[in-house]
């Protein structure tokens, strides 16, 4: 396979106030891999997502996608004083782009969350259509006066589809939060999938699952990457399912990359078994 | 049910109550009670649903209604008093400087525009920050136009702090139901599109609903807009019902009455934001009127208490009540519909053969 590059990021650091949570971060994810990041608690890895998905503006650095930089940015304002990562010059003077969660995902990144985010008072089956509405090509009037009836039946459709892939069917029209923890994983996999993304970004998406779910995860994971065509890059604490289905790692602690490369090089790396791995099998 | 067999009983139940509507006022004196709630009713009903796309599907907790219905009020009467009769309302100002008229449904949507027109420019700034602040800046807003409407050098247009009289109300209640029935249903029809969808996303979570590809102030911003231009239209209606207007009657008062209605009657649902409507205005304005009574005798007891005023007192308690034991309000974010009705019967028949067999689940 030949190497497109997907996701980069480049000298991202993120400071809250004085506390730096991703410590100029560097990383590239290619077409069609999955690619994990793993840390201790706390390393930062969920506001690295945050900073990718448009949540966070970036002390510093800049992403870019598909070989277009989508955020940049400097410290700016009071930060000029208070930045204490690295390479605080590379950017300043540059316009600062920083654009809203929402243009990241119609841009094709889609993603899900550690603390479960669903649609509470929606039920399964309205959580994954809410998702396609982004994809709509009618506007306000021909929505309501439901002179869009093909798309409107498109996106039930290919919502349906959806919820039967994700195995959801018989719970279709439950409460979205009525369903079990695993389950309610699923659902956010599926609603992130139906904004047809390029690039999936799961967030421990085994978080609280027994460990025959979890490698049920594992397996489905590996098939939405192929049956999709998708890039997936995933945090994760579980690290059977990691090993298993990763092809490149990327190692945080204290907001700084440690380390990288393919499972085998990872496990046997001195510093990863010292930061982390050792602490994990004491837990 | 099917979607063909749910309209036709939906049609049917609308002829039916237009026909009941106007039996009755062929039978019923034109000055009965009854008239007066159900007029006024049905024009609360449309501002409460208005109010309820915001607050209950939304989740934008906006507090400017009686400011809308003002610029609502205002423009159809300014567009519609007639020409020969501008001298004598605007007798301190020459008479005005306008001097046409439009057809009374288009001065109705115009007031509607002008309310969405101004929304839109609070919404600019305000949709942008923590949803609280709507509220304040919606407040602050409805306060000032009150104000603004009532300044003498505005006079030309707005007849200052005088009343604006003469222009065309309506003597049915047909009117009034058919008016605000078709605006409440185009709100229905929003809220059942993938826009309303959008909307119920961002009131459940606005980070998620961000993360699914919806632009939060884009949308933020439609349900402004649009719940304040159908606050706009209730406005001219309400002109139209009380025949004279003045801006001082838009008082912040109104819209708690109308934010009461929407509590009573669920945050979230359609159908009991029009009950609650109907409800509220009943009570306020005929069923407790006897409380005001001073000389109430049952056989020879002359009832304590009573005296004018008292209604609102009991008023105040029957309402505390229902929000303090009636959290949810009256549907909560239930719908009162034919198919919803259908089923509880059905269930209903098929329950009572169960019970024999013991348990039945409800
Ligand atoms: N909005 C914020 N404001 C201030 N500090 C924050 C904010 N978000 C995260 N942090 C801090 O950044 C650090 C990294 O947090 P983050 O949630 O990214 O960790 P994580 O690697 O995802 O950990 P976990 O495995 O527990 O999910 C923490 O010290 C946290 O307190
Ligand atoms: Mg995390």
């Amino acid at each position: 396979m030949s190497k497109e590059n997907v996701l980069k990021v480049e000298n991202v650091t993120m400071q809250f106030g004085g506390v730096i949570a991703v410590d100029n971060m560097n990383l590239e994810v290619d077409k069609g891999e999955i690619v994990s990041l793993i840390g201790p608690n706390g390393a930062g890895k969920t506001t690295a997502f945050n900073v990718i998905t448009g949540v966070y503006a970036p002390t510093n650095g800049a992403v870019y996608y598909k070989g277009n930089k989508i955020i940049q940015n400097y410290p700016q304002g009071k930060m000029k004083k208070l930045y204490r990562g690295e390479n605080p010059m590379t950017y300043t003077g540059q316009h600062a782009i920083a654009p809203t969660p929402d243009k990241i995902t119609r841009l094709g990144i889609a993603r899900t969350f550690q603390n479960i985010r669903l649609f509470k008072s929606q039920t399964v089956f309205e959580n994954i259509l809410i998702a396609k509405h982004m994809l709509r090509t009618s506007n306000i009037f021909t929505a309501t006066f439901k002179l869009n009836g093909k798309e409107e039946a498109r996106m039930r459709r290919e919502s349906e589809e959806l919820l039967h892939l994700m195995e959801l069917d018989d719970v279709r029209d439950e409460p979205a939060t009525s369903l079990p923890y695993g389950k309610q994983r699923h659902l956010e996999i599926a609603r992130a999938l139906a904004t047809k993304p390029e690039l999936l970004l799961l967030d421990e998406p085994a978080a609280g699952m027994n460990p025959q779910e979890t490698l049920e995860l594992t397996r489905f994971i590996g098939r939405i990457r192929d049956d999709f065509g998708l890039t997936i890059f995933m945090i994760e604490h579980h690290m059977d399912l990691v090993m298993e289905i990763s092809d490149r790692i990327y190692v945080l602690d204290f907001g700084k990359p440690i380390a990288e490369g393919t499972p085998e090089e990872v496990r046997n790396n001195p510093r990863v078994i010292e930061a982390y791995l050792g602490g994990a099998q004491d837990e | 049910m099917s979607t063909k067999k749910k309209t036709a009983w939906n049609a049917g139940l609308i002829a039916a109550l237009l026909i009941l509507l106007f039996l009755l006022e062929q039978v019923l004196p034109s000055s009965s009670m009854l008239f007066t709630v159900l007029k006024k009713g049905a024009i609360y009903a449309l501002v409460a649903v208005s109010m309820n796309l915001l607050n209950g599907f939304t989740g934008l907790f906006s507090l400017g209604q009686a400011g809308f219905m003002l610029l609502g009020a205002y423009t159809y009467a300014i567009f519609t008093i007639p020409v020969e009769s501008r001298n004598s309302v605007y007798q301190y100002f020459d008479g005005g400087i306008i001097q046409f008229t439009l057809p009374v449904p288009v001065a109705l949507i115009a007031g509607g525009i002008v309310a969405a027109v101004f929304a839109y420019l609070i919404g600019l700034p305000v949709l942008r920050l923590k949803s609280d602040y709507l509220a304040i800046a919606t407040l602050g807003f409805a306060e000032i136009i009150r104000a603004v409407f009532q300044w003498d050098k505005l006079g030309p247009i707005t007849n200052g702090s005088n009343l604006l009289r003469n222009f065309p109300s309506f003597r049915s209640v047909i009117f009034p139901f058919v008016a605000a029935g078709i605006c409440i249903a185009l709100i229905v029809m929003l809220i059942n599109s993938t826009y309303g969808r959008a909307f119920k996303a961002i009131r459940d979570d606005e980070i998620a609903a961000e993360a699914m590809g919806i632009n939060l102030a884009h949308h933020k911003r439609l349900a402004f807009v649009i719940s304040s231009f159908f606050a706009g239209i209730s406005g001219g209606l309400l002109a139209m019902y009380q025949t004279t207007i003045q801006a001082s009657m838009f008082k912040s008062a109104m819209t708690y009455e109308i934010l009461l209605i929407v509590v009573i009657g669920g945050i979230g649902s359609v159908t009991g934001s029009c009950i609650s409507s109907f409800l509220f205005i009943a009570c306020s304005e005929w069923w407790l009127r006897f409380l005001d009574n001073e000389n109430l005798y049952i056989g020879g007891f002359h009832v304590p208490l009573l005296r004018p005023g008292f209604r609102k007192v009991v008023f105040a308690v029957v309402i505390m009540a229902v929000v303090l034991f009636y959290r949810q309000g009256i549907m909560g974010t239930r719908e009162f519909s034919v198919e919803g009705i259908s089923n509880f019967f059905k269930k209903k028949l098929s329950g009572k053969k169960e019970k024999k067999g013991g348990s039945s689940r409800e």
